[in-house]
């Protein structure tokens, strides 16, 4: 219940904030949102010496449209996404996401970045990220950098973040018309991880009669978020007609690797990216051509 | 090293020195004495202690005293007064929303957060609303039919 | 007597304080000088412990003491195991561990600090040297494990019991069907939401002990706690604050209520301890936990010829108060709503390297019910008969009452009958079996399920209670005419407060805002048993009555002299004795009692009466569940349609108490029936530690529960009561499961365990694994 102590900072910029973790290295941990690092602290799993609190800096709660990408920054809570009036109308696939993070309570204060930032393949953001081909912008001594979402989830709690970067906002290449996503998760209890989440973003070309391009993401059946790329180079030039769908499901379940635990066992978690995998993409599908 | 806050609580400023992994929920139970808000869990999921900061309900277990500096707090305490009650409050007494009580605080709050987003929510979208507070006592049918009682009467 | 507030649905005159978080839980009382306790726990299940070294949390700031097994174990006694069962193996559980640990969560020392945040650090501090041993955790295994916990026993059996009566063998070898079965009650949490906490304060000079606790037995408590630490029970008190929840939990006699009195003691500073769910879940007292085998066996036109149930009981690893006694209650209740001429129970009793199993909400009953309800469902798939009709072929006639089983048992009432036509009508059965067919035909996977229950509660007669079965009253007017009623029920959101003051309103007349409720402080209130069992008002609320009859007389005889009138004269109404155009109010006689100028010359001062009720029975209370589910052939998920309850407590004080009460039973039986489960592994760590991972559920998981009563007085009592608060968790969880086994019947499926979890279902319907 009671963290262990450590000291804390507050800084009011970015820079302050990266010339912190400059200083004190893997000694200092970012605290954003914080409801899934306290939590840890409580319980002592995590004991960092040095928090360094973001939540001072002002111009980090942005939610635009800028370049071509959906922007969103370090301090937008779930709630402010599930809300965003621009989300809700363009990325329906996010407000799936974000409703069914935990609970509203710990919605209002946990941010996006921070669900991605915290590398844990059991959040639900990176799946969808995965499916979105987002783009994370770390920003650190050595100035900012670009580290497409793939990239992100190199092993089990961990991210391409340096010890002395922070994630400062998640880009989302806004999509092509024809493009619709979805993310269905299942969960042993309401506001529980998920025991298998699937996102799915499906873009049709001209004609709509076959798929451009697909991306697939699937939540806690790894020891990271998994990129179904072999599902996603399948449906890719193809009709997604029920066959198709059947055969993509089949092979996106069989790029899961989910072991055993409370949630269930191995078996029934791979056949569950199957039957979601099929229904996120005829959800994908029902909202190109504009259904909700 | 110590950090020196000042919250708001309920109207009143409390000017405090605090460590920094005091929790908010400490600050309130310990160093206030606003017991009103309960403790039912150190794992985020029973929504006891759920507080409303700057306009957003949130678990107090899981905010640190020191993040609440220069904000606004309303607890349970400063919802409603016997003489005038929130709805909310009301539709808990009307409708036998609570049994021991201790998870009504969280409960409470949560629900007056949900009709300010959503004034007449149906009995899923309550219930969805309160994915974040645990009861035992009541299994939540009352609970719905007081948040639903206060959507009517706030109008 | 008008019922004026008697069976309404009178508001709770306890909510104005809790809506508004004003009340007071032991963790919102402070007192000056106060320290606070922290316990550090066992991480192993089984194991000696070589050495501990607290020097270095001596040394930590804010540390003012810390203890261990050998500072306490010479000094306060045993953990009380109030059961007593032939050949009953009690181990000696002292407040703190001395040379072994034997289940996670086993307190091994406390540390005493300034506040808590300095005793949760000094708990890393102590280093404890632990030589690790096996884990005895699989139930049916433990009685013939070579690993003993308590070696001086020889084996990890606690007790053999056979219970039952008629001739068993007989019974089944009559039958034209024998239907077998293993069933499974998995381990439950009670999961309060307030988690335990005591307050413990020395006075050295007055030397009175006082303790705060979220107990639902005060006065038991106190006994216990008094014996344990060798003080005179007349100078220790015990407070039952504001409670957060019980349900079986918080009766009991804990370590930790023992163990702070005594740091109190010794160090003449206020003591705090409070709970962490962790603490909880490992060291709060767990609930069911039996694996059994039935035998049931029927004719070919579904009449029941006897029931023998075979089954091992999981205590855990030492008693706490009512450990042993679980079982036993679910050999009472065997027989359900049924006429079941023979019924044997052969029950192994072992200990395993968990922490104490004990009452949980119905406490043995809803294993039995869970048993029977089961069993029918099997005779009847096994007949291809209507499980309602098997149901009907072997209740009792409501003229069949008092109803004796071959449990030994005489069911005071009932009309089983009329609860099962109510809610058949309620739910239009038919209908559902006809939509359920329909729903087949289109692929659906949908299951009806029936359960009809029978229970015992308003524990009960003392000749079969360890500590006492009656229940205590005062009632009391003041000299200004306000009443105070002193019960020694112990109500922790029942709301005894506001329908204990329904009762003495109708009673004397007064409006129900002058009247007080005071309970849970034994410096107060008169020796009281406390709130289980769903006896508060059945008990309890009885000897209200007794009282206030009693306390109407001595009014009545105060009013008659003031009136100068014979008391046989006297009318007494709407608080008014009146007779021959003069009348008095009782708050007039009342204030005349006490001033004592004109009062009978035979007749003490004062105006207030105390009696005490000793039930002659327990009382049955009864009703039907009827449950539509609904299972996702590709996920397992399992969704409730419908839900449908009629239950019977016999009659109602406030009808809107009892709904809440039927509805939370019912959630925690779908807890258990869907949700949740306490898991050891091999090792004995308990790997649903947290509310994370048990999964206790939310509003987003309950289906809207419709229902409706009968009413069927208990004759046991004057206020016709029965009992509602276990009936939930009684006879919904076959009611569930039966809907669910239904549901699966055409894959095969004759019986399943909970929980139900999807994967489960998934793995039955989809052929796999």
């Amino acid at each position: 219940m009671i963290p262990r102590s450590f000291e804390y900072s507050a800084p009011g910029t970015l820079d302050e904030a990266v010339a912190l973790l400059q200083k004190l290295g893997s000694d200092a941990k970012i605290l954003s949102g914080g409801q899934s690092l306290i939590p840890m602290m409580k319980l002592r799993l995590a004991s960092p010496p040095h928090i360094v609190d973001i939540n001072r800096i002002p111009g980090l709660d942005y939610i635009t449209e800028k370049d071509g990408f959906l922007r969103i920054g370090a301090l937008v809570r779930e709630s402010d996404l599930e809300r965003s009036e621009l989300v809700r109308s363009r990325f329906p696939i996010l407000v799936d996401t974000t409703s069914v993070i935990a609970d509203p309570l710990v919605r209002n204060q946990a941010t996006v970045c921070g669900n991605l930032a915290h590398g844990d393949p059991a959040n639900d953001h990176p799946a969808t990220m995965l499916a979105l081909g987002a783009i994370v912008v770390a920003v650190g001594p050595r100035g900012e950098r670009d580290v497409p979402v793939e990239n992100f989830f190199p092993a089990l709690f961990t991210t391409a973040l340096e010890a002395d970067e922070i994630l400062r906002e998640i880009k989302i290449p806004i999509p092509p018309p024809s493009t619709g996503g979805a993310y269905l998760k299942l969960e042993r209890k309401v506001g529980d991880y998920a025991t298998a989440g699937v996102a799915v973003q499906i873009t049709l070309n001209n004609s709509g009669a076959c798929t451009a391009a697909a991306g697939i993401g699937l939540t806690n059946v790894g020891f990271t978020p998994i990129k179904a790329v072999k599902a996603e180079a399948f449906v890719k030039g193809k009709q997604l007609d029920q066959a198709a769908v059947k055969q993509a499901s089949e092979i996106a379940a069989g790029e899961s690797h989910p072991v055993d635990d409370i949630r269930g066992p191995a078996d029934y978690k791979r056949d569950l990216v199957r039957v979601l995998t099929a229904r996120a993409i005829v959800r994908a599908l029902e909202r190109v051509k504009g259904g909700v | 090293m110590k950090k020196a806050i000042s919250v708001t609580v309920n109207g009143v400023v409390h000017h405090q020195d605090v460590e920094p992994r005091l929790l908010l929920v400490h600050l309130l139970r310990d160093v206030l004495n606003l017991t009103g808000t309960h403790i039912g869990c150190e794992t985020s999921i029973c929504g006891a202690c759920t507080v409303i900061i700057d306009g957003q309900a949130v678990k107090s277990c899981t905010i640190l005293a020191v993040q609440a500096d220069g904000a606004s707090v309303t607890t349970i305490e400063g919802l409603g007064t016997e003489a005038n009650l929130h709805p909310v409050q009301e539709g808990f007494w009307e409708h036998h929303g609570l049994q021991c009580g201790y998870c009504t605080p969280g409960m409470i709050m949560a629900g007056a957060q949900l009709l300010d987003r959503i004034s007449s929510p149906t009995a899923d979208q309550i219930r969805h609303g309160l994915e974040g507070n645990l009861c035992r006592c009541t299994g939540y049918q009352n609970i719905v039919e007081a948040i639903q009682y206060a959507a009517s009467k706030a109008k | 007597m008008a019922e004026k507030y008697v069976g309404q649905r009178v508001k709770r005159t306890e909510d104005p304080r809790l809506i508004q978080g004003l009340g007071h839980y032991v963790d919102d009382i402070k007192l000056a000088d106060m320290l606070h306790v922290a316990f550090l726990r066992s991480m192993y299940a089984h194991a000696r412990i070589t050495s501990i070294d607290t020097s270095e949390a001596l040394h930590a700031p804010g540390v003012v003491a810390v203890y261990t097994g050998q500072d306490v174990s010479s000094k306060i006694g045993q953990v009380p195991c109030g059961a007593a069962l032939p050949d009953l193996k009690v181990p000696d559980h002292r407040v703190l561990a001395t040379d072994k640990v034997y289940f996670v969560g086993h307190p091994i020392a406390a540390v005493v600090a300034t506040d808590r945040y300095a005793a949760r650090d000094a708990i890393d501090l102590i280093i404890v040297d632990y030589e690790e041993l096996p884990a005895v955790i699989d139930v049916e295994g433990a009685a013939s494990n070579s690993t003993v916990i308590h070696e001086h026993f020889g084996d990890n059996i606690a007790y053999k019991l056979t219970a039952g009566e008629g001739d068993i063998e007989a019974a089944l070898a009559s039958a034209d069907h024998v239907v077998k079965q293993r069933l499974v009650h998995q381990r439950l949490a009670p999961i309060a939401m307030e988690p335990r906490g005591v307050l413990a304060r020395y006075l050295p000079g007055e030397k009175e002990l006082t303790l705060w606790s979220s107990t639902q037995i005060p006065h038991l408590m106190r006994t216990q706690v008094a014996i344990m630490l060798g003080i005179p029970e007349n100078k220790l008190r015990v407070i039952a604050p504001e409670v957060g929840g019980g349900f079986g939990s918080k009766l009991n006699v804990y370590a930790e209520e023992a163990l702070l009195g005594w740091i109190a003691m010794q160090l003449a500073r206020p003591v705090k301890w409070i709970e962490t769910r962790r603490e909880n879940i490992q060291a709060t007292i767990h609930g069911r936990g039996q694996v059994g085998y039935i035998e049931i066996g029927c004719k070919n036109d579904g009449t029941i010829t006897g029931l023998r149930y075979n089954v091992f009981a999981d205590m855990g690893a030492y008693h706490q108060l009512l450990t042993p006694a679980i079982p036993t209650l679910t050999g009472l209740m065997l027989s359900g709503c049924y006429k079941i001429p023979a019924i044997q129970m052969n029950t192994t009793a072992v200990f395993t390297n968990k922490m104490a199993t004990d009452a949980y909400r119905g406490a043995g009953r809803p294993e039995a019910t869970h048993v029977i309800e089961r069993a029918m469902d099997m005779v009847a798939a096994k007949l291809k008969m209507d499980p309602v009709e098997v149901r009907r072929r072997n209740f009792p006639t409501p003229e069949e009452f008092p109803f004796k089983t071959a449990t030994g048992l005489f069911y005071d009432s009932g009309n089983y009958v009329g609860a099962l036509d109510k809610a058949l009508e309620m739910a239009d059965y038919s209908k559902l079996r006809k939509d359920q067919a329909a729903a087949r035909k289109d692929g659906k996977i949908i299951g009806v399920g029936v359960s009809t229950y029978v229970e015992i509660c308003a524990i009960g007669p003392s000749a079969a209670t360890p500590a006492g079965g009656w229940e205590s009253a005062t009632v009391r007017v003041e000299p200004t005419g306000k009443v105070t009623v002193l019960t020694g029920a112990s109500p922790h959101g029942q709301g005894q407060e506001t329908s204990f003051a329904q009762i003495a309103a109708d009673a004397l007349g007064v409006d129900l805002n002058d009247i007080a409720v005071v309970h849970g402080d034994t410096a107060i209130v008169q020796y009281g048993i406390g709130t289980f069992g769903s006896r508060a008002t059945a008990v309890g609320g009885t000897a209200l009555v007794l009282a206030l009859e009693e306390l109407t007389k001595k009014a009545t005889r105060f009013a008659a002299h003031l009136l100068e009138a014979e008391p046989e004269s006297l009318q007494f109404e709407d608080g008014k004795f009146s007779t021959d155009g003069k009348s008095v109010s009782i708050q007039e006689v009342a204030l005349a009692a006490h001033l004592a100028r004109n009062i009978p010359a035979d007749m003490d001062p004062g105006l207030s009466a105390t009696r005490f009720f000793e039930p002659k029975n327990f009382t049955f209370p009864f009703g039907t569940h009827i449950v539509v589910s609904e299972i996702d052939r590709d996920t397992g998920d399992v969704k409730l349609t419908k839900y449908v309850a009629v239950d019977d407590c016999g009659k109602v004080i406030n009808p809107m108490l009892v709904e809440g009460q039927i509805h939370g039973g019912i959630v925690q039986s779908i807890g258990q029936a869907l949700y949740e489960e306490l898991v050891y592994d091999d090792q004995g760590q308990l790997v649903t530690g947290t509310l994370m991972d048990y999964a206790v559920p939310k509003a987003a998981m309950i289906p809207w529960l419709e229902l409706d009563r009968t009413e069927t007085p208990s004759p046991v009592n004057p206020l016709g009561v029965k009992g509602v608060g276990e009936a939930g968790t009684i006879g919904a969880t076959p009611a569930i499961v039966n809907s669910i086994v239904d549901a699966l019947s055409p894959f095969g499926i004759t019986h399943l365990d909970m929980p139900l979890r999807p994967e489960l279902l998934w793995k039955i319907v989809n052929n796999a694994g």
